[in-house]
C-alpha cells in the first residue's frame, strides 16, 4: 500500500513539470498582458515597459521559467499583481470556501445520485428509470454557468427563497468570527447557529449548480452498475440461500455495484474544482475559482500559475486517496 | 450402492424440525410443471412443458439433457428463483406436500437455504468476489439457524473441513480469488449444506472444473448425500456423472421428459432413441483405435414444436411417419417411461444387459 502511494506520488513530478511548462506559455500567449490589464486605457509603451521591468517580464522566457521553477519548488509562486499578497497565502485564505462548496456539491451528487441510480435500476424499464436516464442526460449537457444563472434567477431573484450571492449575509454577520475559514463549521464552533445556517443557505444554490453534472454521472454509473450486478451469479447464489432481501441488497448487490461508482466519484473531484471557477463567478462566491477567474481577466500570471499547479496536486492526491479507498472495498485490488 | 468407506460425517437431520413425522409421500413432487418465457413483441417460448417427477427422501435423481433442454429452468422453478416478470409457471411443485408455486416470497426465502439448497455450475462467478468466504458460509447459518457470529464461525470452519478444505479457519478469512476452482465449489457446497437441507439441487456442479477435480467433487457429493440422507437432484449433460451417482434418471429433450428410468435399465437398455444416441456418442476406452464416434445428427436447433409431432424427430434415426404428425405421450414400457412412437427394442431382443438388484 505504501509503495503504491509513493509510486503514485512520484507520478506527480512529470505531471507538474509538464503542466508548469504548458501554463507558463499559455498565460504568456494571452492577448495583452499584466501591464496592459493593470494600466487599462492609460497604457503607454513607456509605462508598460516600466511595469514589465518591475515584474521581471522583460527578461528572456527561459530565465523567467527557471526562476519561476526555482521558487515554485519552495511553494513560493510570487505575489498577486492585483492584491500584492503572496499567491500561497491567497490560496490558503480562499481554499476553505471552495472545499465547502465542493463538499456541498459532492454531498448533493452522491447523496442523491446513488439512491436514484439504484432505484432506477431496480425499476428498470419503468417510468422512474426512463426519467432518470433522460434527466441525467440533460444533467450532463447543461452548462454549469447556465444552470447557475437559472437557479439564481428562479430561486433567489424571483422566489426569494435563497440568497443569490456571497458566502454569508455580510450585513447581519459582519463580525462573525472565522477561525477555520469554513463558514458553516465556524458558525458551529463559535456557538453561532444562525451564522452557520446562513452560510449553509448560501451553499444550496451553488452546490446544486456545481453538483448537477456529477449527480448525472453518478446516477448513470450507479444504475448501469446495479443492473450489471443483479444479474451476476453470486446474487442468484445469495437468493438460493434464502437470505433476506436487505442482506442481498447491502452485501451482495451494493457492495459490488459501488466499485465503479467509487472510481467515478473520485474522478469528479477534478470536475468539481474546474466547475467551481464558473459557479463561484456566477454566485459571487469568494473562493479559489472566482479568484482564479479574476486573475485570468487581469493577466495575473503568478496567481494563474500558482493556483492551477496547487489544484493539480490536490486532484492527484484526492484520486490517490480514492484508489486507496477502492482497495479497502475490493480485496482483489488489495492483494496486489 | 455399497457401504461408506469414508469417515462418518455428521450431517444428519437438523434438530427440531416440526410436524414432519406424519408425512410419508415423496420429498419433492413436481407435477405437470411448465415454464413459459414471455417477451413483448416476441413469440412465447415454452422452456419446460409438462414435466413431472418425484424424489424420495435420500434419493439421487438425475435430470439429463443438452443445453436448452429445460433442465436448469426446471431447477430454478423448483427453487422459486425464476424472475417474476416475463415468466409464466404452471403445474405444481410440492416439497413435503407443501405447494411451492404461488407460495409467498417470505415463505420461499425461509425454505431456500434451509430445506432446499442449490449449487450452481460456475464456482468462479457464483461466489461474491468482495465478500470473504467466511461470511458467505456463515450468512446462511445466521439467517436460518439463528446462530451468533461466533457460533456460525465455528460451524463454518467445521463445514469447510467436512467438504475437504484444508486449514479452514484461515480459509474463512480468504476471498474467492484466493481459492482454486475446486476449492470454491467445495465452499459453495459447504454453504449449501450448512443448514442440512432435505433437498440439494446441483446444476452442472462439475462442468466448469477440470477432470480430476470433477471426480473429487462428485465423490464428495456422493459421500455427503449418503451420510446426511439429503435427497439430490443432479442436473447434468454428462451421462458419466449420472452413471456414478443417480438412482433414477429423467432424460429431457426440448422441454419435455422423453425417458424416465432407474439407472441400470437406462444404461443397459435405453428405450428412447435420444437416450440411445446419447449413450452411443460417449467415447469408449475399449473401442478400437481410430473407431469413429457416433454423434447424434444435427443440433438442438433442429427441433419441431411438440404440438406437431416429436421434437426429436428431425434428428432421429428411428423416425416413423407418426413422429412428424402427432406428439407421443409418456408411456410406461417395462422399467421405463418413454415418450416415443417407435422406441428401441427392449432388453430381450437387444444385447442383454446384466441384471442386478437395487
Amino acid at each position: 500500500m505504501l509503495r503504491f502511494a509513493v509510486r503514485r506520488l512520484m507520478q506527480l513530478v512529470p505531471i507538474l513539470l509538464g503542466l508548469s511548462i504548458l501554463l507558463f506559455f499559455w498565460v504568456r500567449a494571452l492577448p495583452g498582458g499584466p501591464a496592459v490589464a493593470l494600466l487599462g486605457e492609460r497604457a503607454t509603451p513607456e509605462k508598460i515597459a516600466q511595469i514589465n521591468r518591475i515584474y521581471g517580464l522583460d527578461r528572456p522566457w527561459y530565465e523567467q521559467y527557471v526562476s519561476f521553477l526555482e521558487r515554485a519548488v519552495q511553494l513560493n509562486f510570487g505575489s498577486s499583481i492585483r492584491t500584492q499578497r503572496p499567491v500561497t497565502e491567497e490560496f490558503l485564505r480562499l481554499f476553505p470556501a471552495t472545499v465547502e462548496l465542493s463538499l456541498a456539491a459532492g454531498i448533493f451528487a452522491v447523496g442523491l445520485g446513488i439512491p436514484l441510480g439504484y432505484l432506477a435500476a431496480r425499476r428498470h424499464t419503468t417510468l422512474l428509470d426512463n426519467l432518470s436516464v433522460t434527466g441525467s442526460l440533460i444533467g450532463v449537457t447543461v452548462p454549469v454557468f447556465f444552470l447557475g444563472y437559472l437557479l439564481r434567477y428562479v430561486f433567489a431573484v424571483k422566489l426569494g427563497w435563497l440568497p443569490a450571492t456571497g458566502r454569508q449575509d455580510s450585513r447581519e454577520f459582519l463580525d462573525a468570527a472565522h477561525p477555520t475559514g469554513f463558514y458553516v463549521l465556524d458558525g458551529i464552533l463559535t456557538g453561532n447557529p444562525a451564522a452557520a445556517w446562513d452560510a449553509a443557505k448560501h451553499l444550496i444554490l451553488p452546490g446544486i449548480a456545481l453538483g448537477t453534472i456529477p449527480l448525472a454521472i453518478i446516477t448513470r454509473i450507479t444504475r448501469a452498475s446495479v443492473l450489471d450486478v443483479v444479474h451476476e451469479d453470486y446474487v442468484r447464489t445469495a437468493e438460493a440461500k434464502g437470505l433476506l432481501k436487505r442482506t442481498i441488497t447491502r452485501r451482495h448487490v451494493l457492495r459490488n455495484a459501488m466499485l465503479p461508482v467509487i472510481t467515478v466519484t473520485g474522478l469528479q473531484v477534478g470536475l468539481l474544482l474546474s466547475g467551481a471557477v464558473l459557479t463561484e463567478t456566477v454566485f459571487a462566491f469568494d473562493g479559489v475559482g472566482r479568484f482564479l477567474n479574476l486573475a485570468i481577466s487581469n493577466r495575473d500570471f503568478s496567481v494563474i500559475q500558482g493556483f492551477i499547479l496547487i489544484i493539480a496536486v490536490i486532484v492527484v492526491v484526492v484520486n490517490l486517496l480514492v484508489d486507496i479507498a477502492y482497495g479497502l472495498v475490493d480485496p482483489r485490488v488489495r492483494a496486489r | 450402492m455399497g457401504t461408506g468407506t469414508s469417515e462418518e460425517l455428521d450431517l444428519g437431520q437438523a434438530p427440531g424440525r416440526p410436524g414432519r413425522a406424519a408425512y410419508d409421500g415423496p420429498l419433492l413432487a413436481v407435477d405437470d410443471l411448465s415454464v413459459t418465457f414471455t417477451r413483448r413483441g416476441r413469440r412465447d417460448v415454452r422452456a419446460v412443458d409438462g414435466v413431472s417427477f418425484a424424489i424420495r427422501p435420500g434419493e439421487t435423481v438425475g435430470l439429463v439433457g443438452e443445453s436448452g433442454s429445460g433442465k436448469s429452468v426446471t431447477a430454478l422453478a423448483v427453487m422459486g428463483l425464476l424472475p417474476r416478470r416475463g415468466v409464466r409457471v404452471g403445474g405444481s411443485v410440492r416439497l413435503e406436500g407443501e405447494e411451492l408455486l404461488g407460495a409467498s416470497d417470505d415463505r420461499l426465502r425461509d425454505l431456500r437455504g434451509r430445506e432446499m439448497a442449490m449449487v450452481f455450475q460456475d464456482p468462479m462467478t457464483s461466489l461474491n468476489p468482495v465478500v470473504s468466504i467466511g461470511v458467505q458460509v456463515t450468512e446462511v447459518l445466521r439467517r436460518h439457524r439463528d446462530m451468533t457470529r461466533e457460533q456460525a464461525a465455528v460451524e463454518a470452519a467445521s463445514l469447510l473441513r467436512r467438504v475437504g478444505i484444508p486449514d479452514p479457519v484461515r480459509r474463512l478469512k480468504d476471498y474467492p480469488h484466493q481459492l482454486s476452482g475446486g476449492m470454491r465449489q467445495r465452499a459453495l457446497i459447504a454453504s449449501a449444506l450448512a443448514c442440512r437441507p432435505r433437498l440439494l439441487i446441483c446444476d452442472e456442479p462439475t462442468t466448469a472444473l477440470d477432470v480430476t477435480i470433477q471426480a473429487q467433487i462428485l465423490d464428495l457429493l456422493r459421500q455427503l448425500v449418503r451420510e446426511s440422507g439429503t435427497a439430490l437432484l443432479m442436473i447434468t449433460h454428462d451421462l458419466g456423472v449420472v452413471a456414478g451417482l443417480c438412482d433414477t434418471v429423467h432424460v429431457m429433450y426440448s422441454g419435455r421428459v422423453v425417458e424416465s428410468a432407474p439407472r441400470r435399465p437406462l444404461f443397459g437398455a435405453p428405450r428412447h432413441p435420444y437416450t440411445g444416441g446419447l449413450l452411443a456418442s460417449i467415447p469408449r476406452l475399449d473401442a478400437p483405435r481410430g473407431a469413429p464416434l457416433h454423434p447424434i445428427q444435427g443440433s438442438p436447433n433442429d427441433t419441431i414444436p411438440w404440438e406437431g409431432g416429436c421434437a426429436f424427430a428431425p434428428r432421429c434415426e428411428h423416425r416413423v411417419d407418426a413422429c412428424t404428425t402427432s406428439a407421443p405421450a409418456l408411456e410406461v414400457r417395462g422399467d421405463a417411461s418413454v415418450r416415443c412412437w417407435n422406441p428401441l427394442p427392449p432388453p430381450g431382443r437387444a444385447a442383454a444387459a446384466p441384471e442386478e438388484g437395487t
